[in-house]
């Protein structure tokens, strides 16, 4: 859902699975994971305030970086992010994305909040177009074993 | 038979994407089959004559109407469609009934499934706030239950700020002006 926020827009989906928070938290960081349901992305970062952050592409190139701002595992992750391959969407500048994760019996609700770097953002109407399917993979991986076979691969063309 | 026609403009205010590992007919049979939606839909069972005018009903397990609407599109396993009016929840009735439209479409192995929520007046983000809490857990449950067998157990209550909200508008009734 994006909602016009007082200045800059934003993203925001929740989506809710069936696993722990500490799971969830190892899935959304650590490259073996993230590799299984985002497009065979891996992310390096130390995960602490202050570390940088990138997300690579398959062939080695980084898509997406930034920084950490608040790591308090297994809740709550803030990181800035800019786009790094198009260069229209790189100069956007930096976005700030946002997990939230809260345990709710033997689910964890995660709330996921991007926020555009800028007020008319392409690169907002990138992510909000390509979270859904990222997520939803994450949640068949977490749950099943098995993520979507659309988010196998990194899109072609790329 | 006459076309059914809703004579009302609705705008779209949420949506919501979800994809499943599952075929358009089996999503299809889990949104209009109410063994399928008391799993995943607040225990509601659907009701829904099968063609595009009929009647679209979201019953209590003791059989007591929830919401109740007119299915605007039939047109499986695509697209569902149909209006909807809580009768269930105090003067929730008093409020102008709303669109809720799914649809589905192939994406690789899996299937796309989107969710829309139109209103037809100039809804306060307080009251839409109902239903953007709610969708999300709905839909999680259903891809849940699609996907694993087994629905989710989430425990769904209204957003604060939400039942005055509702109050406050029932009572105003600004769609009049």
């Amino acid at each position: 859902m994006n909602e016009p926020a007082a200045g800059k827009p934003k993203f925001i989906y929740v989506t809710y699975i069936r696993t722990t928070a500490d799971k969830l938290w190892a899935a959304l960081t650590e490259p073996e994971f993230t590799r299984r349901f985002w497009f065979d992305t891996t992310q390096e970062s130390e995960w602490r305030p202050g570390s940088s952050w990138r997300l690579m592409a398959p062939d080695g190139r980084v898509a997406d970086a930034g920084q950490v701002l608040e790591a308090d595992p297994p809740r709550r992750l803030v990181l800035t992010w800019r786009h790094e391959i198009s260069p229209e969407m790189k100069a956007e500048g930096f976005s700030r994305l946002t997990y939230l994760l809260e345990q709710q019996g033997d689910t964890v609700k995660l709330t996921l909040t991007h926020e555009a770097p800028a007020s008319k953002s392409k690169f907002l109407d990138s992510v909000s177009d390509g979270w859904p399917v990222i997520l939803a993979s994450l949640k068949s991986l977490m749950e099943t074993g098995e993520p979507l076979d659309a988010t196998r691969k990194w899109p072609e063309g790329m | 038979m006459p076309e059914f026609k809703p004579k009302t403009v609705f705008t779209p205010k949420t949506v919501y994407v979800t994809y499943i590992a599952a075929t358009p007919e089996k999503v299809w049979q889990a949104l209009t089959d109410p063994a399928f939606t008391r799993q995943y839909f607040g225990a509601f069972d659907v009701d829904v004559e099968p063609r595009t005018g009929g009647a679209f009903f979201l019953r209590y397990p003791d059989g007591r109407v929830h919401i109740s609407g007119k299915v605007v599109d039939w047109g499986p396993p695509r697209r569902f469609a149909c209006t909807w009016l809580v009768e269930g929840v105090e003067n929730f009735g008093d409020l102008p009934e709303c669109l809720v439209t799914y649809e589905i479409e192939p994406a690789g192995k899996s299937v796309r499934l989107t969710m829309t929520e139109a209103h037809s007046w100039d809804i306060p983000q307080a009251v839409l706030a109902g239903g953007q809490s709610g969708w999300p857990a709905i839909l999680s449950g259903l891809k849940s239950v699609l996907e694993t067998g087994k629905p989710l157990s989430i425990e769904m209550k209204p957003p604060e700020g939400f039942m005055d909200a509702v109050r406050k508008v029932i009572a105003e009734k600004p769609w009049l002006r």
